[in-house]
């Protein structure tokens, strides 16, 4: 920074003055802005703004320091109850009436099930739609009402595909209480949001690049497959992974169609009743016993392992993808 | 108002022909009812004040303007006798005999080979794909440049040699035809003389319509050229009268520069 202490207020994005995370371009702006004038002198009235802008970037510092807080709050506290649960004993022992001998292995296996089948069953399906969408149908009125209604079912509250997955997959269907019924459930659930995932990574694929690419002769299918698809695919990808990340975290869809709160096995094929983590967590916390509690703290702690775990995965891929360009 | 011009083509087929075309948008009419001829291996050049309708005439002869929404083309243009707006003309196959080269060098983000080669491989071709992929480079006179290091991105050349790139990807198709829209306009001037070159070159074997707003450019390598203003085809005729001794005031307005 130019300029002696006197002449030049220390502005927003000066040295040692605190950035605000996740919105790195708001304090570069106004820091190159303050470079550039530096030499010039400044006002009353561009002191006050700088005031102003001062007091925002504080606030919007407090903001994200309130919510550091809370997440640390919570961790610290699940990792005090339940990390000393967390023994191999813990993952291959089923649920049991004594905590000592309770573990995860029924649901954590249950989860896995649903992930793999979820992501199965809704990323395909969610990327032809959004191909379908975005690159075939005619932008009348009922494509844009399709794509209103995709925007506002990735809003509807859970425990309604829960109703839905009761009454489809488990009656209509009579696949039963089984862990297909619940991946077809969770399916539903989060392709809404993989469909607009991938809308916005197919949009994003440059204009020029179709053009170029139909103007070579290319049908829209060719253009689709070796154009739009590969350069679509790590937004496509991210955002699946975030979505079966968010459908790991679901209980009230699978209490709703039946999902089992204590078995003593294991899914071995589609038709199989099951349980899953989040089912399992909700039953220990609720019991009244604290050792149960504590299970119930360590149950959550590798749900939360296994959910940002796939967020980094999310993350690397769209980096990695950045880094490719 | 339709005219057709009657242009001396030294005897030569029009390679295309547009009769009576209009193109608009959303109700909004950009091309009135424009009939040209474009005789075969020839330059022509269309030119005329920003939204005078020359991008949009020019996206009539290969079908793009197909992909965009709203846009609706009437009239006929006529490639070997067949008119390409008859409803069983595929727009992909025409694509393929009319190659377009576009404002912004727009390289996939591959390879210099995978650009060259998409092409061919997407039209099935089954000849020697490396031989197709090298003698479009050196007809985009290119090759010299990236012979060595073809499995590169095409993300690493400079501007003028991705529009050269973009020139080589379209020649491996193996067009009649190339339609250039503006395409030396957002290179500097070196990179810009190197691509009028080559269109220069390439003559000999393709016809070229090259839409710029460039009237230097236009002077220095087109053998006709058409003026459009409004969306109309004011006049049509060899360059050099068009520069010289236009029959049109409008014309005359225009490229004596005093607006545009």
């Amino acid at each position: 920074m130019r300029g002696g202490r006197g002449v030049t207020p220390v502005g927003p994005g000066g040295p040692g003055s605190p950035t605000v995370p996740g919105d790195p371009g708001a304090p570069r702006r106004s820091g190159g802005a303050g470079d550039g004038l530096g030499g010039l002198g400044w006002g009353g009235r561009s002191r006050r703004r700088l005031a102003k802008g001062r007091a925002f970037e504080v606030a919007a510092l407090l903001a994200t320091l309130l919510g550091v807080a809370a997440l640390a709050a919570l961790l610290g506290d699940l990792l005090l109850d339940g990390v000393r649960h967390l023994s191999s004993h813990f993952f291959t022992s089923f649920a049991s009436r004594f905590p000592e001998r309770a573990g995860i292995r029924a649901p954590l296996v249950g989860t896995l099930w649903l992930m793999g089948l979820t992501a199965m069953l809704a990323i395909p399906v969610s990327v032809g739609a959004a191909v379908f969408l975005e690159e075939y149908a005619p932008s009348g009125w009922f494509a844009r009402a399709i794509r209103t209604n995709i925007a506002t079912l990735a809003g509807v509250p859970s425990i309604v595909y829960g109703i839905l997955g009761l009454a489809l997959f488990v009656r209509a269907l009579g696949l039963g209480r089984s862990v297909i019924s619940g991946a077809l459930t969770l399916s539903i659930l989060v392709m809404p949001i993989i469909i607009l995932a991938a809308q916005e990574a197919i949009r994003a694929v440059p204009r020029g690049v179709r053009e170029a690419a139909y103007a070579l002769g290319a049908t829209r299918w060719q253009v689709v497959w070796h154009q739009v698809l590969p350069l679509a695919f790590p937004g496509i990808l991210s955002g699946a992974i975030l979505a079966v990340s968010r459908a790991v975290g679901e209980t009230a869809p699978l209490i709703m169609i039946g999902a089992m709160s204590f078995i003593a096995f294991t899914p071995g094929s589609l038709g199989d009743p099951f349980t899953a983590l989040p089912i399992q967590i909700f039953h220990w916390a609720s019991r009244p016993q604290e050792e149960f509690q504590a299970l119930a703290a360590a149950a959550i702690l590798v749900l939360l392992a296994l959910v940002l775990g796939m967020n980094g995965l999310a993350a690397i891929v769209r980096h990695r993808a950045r880094q490719g360009e | 108002m339709a005219t057709v011009y009657d242009i001396d083509s030294g005897g030569r087929e029009p390679a295309l022909e547009a009769r009576n075309l209009s193109v608009a948008y959303g109700g909004r009419e950009v091309v009135r009812a424009v009939s040209l001829a474009i005789p075969a291996n020839s330059v022509v050049a269309l030119v005329g004040p920003s939204g005078c309708g020359k991008t949009s005439l020019l996206r009539c002869f290969n079908r793009m303007n197909d992909l965009t929404p709203g846009a609706r083309v009437t009239g006929e243009v006529l490639f070997h006798g067949q008119d390409l707006y008859h409803p069983a003309v595929d727009p992909a196959r025409v694509r393929q005999r009319i190659g377009m080269v576009f404002q912004t060098p727009n390289p996939f983000p591959k390879s210099i080979f995978d650009n060259v080669a998409f092409g061919p491989r997407v039209n099935g071709f089954e000849g020697d794909l490396n031989r197709r992929v090298e003698e479009s480079l050196k007809r985009a006179a290119l090759w010299d440049e990236v012979s060595d290091r073809l499995a590169e991105p095409a993300g690493k050349l400079s501007a003028g040699q991705k529009q050269r790139l973009c020139i080589a990807r379209a020649l491996a198709v193996g067009p009649e035809i190339l339609l250039m829209d503006e395409p030396a306009s957002e290179l500097d001037p070196r990179a810009s003389q190197r691509i009028e070159e080559l269109i220069y070159a390439l003559k000999r074997d393709y016809t070229i319509v090259i839409v710029t707003h460039n009237l230097q450019q236009a002077a220095r390598i087109s053998e006709y050229t058409a003026f459009l203003q409004g969306g109309e085809l004011v006049e049509y005729g060899p360059t050099d009268v068009i520069f010289t001794k236009p029959r049109e005031e409008r014309t005359e307005t225009y490229v004596t520069g005093r607006f545009g």
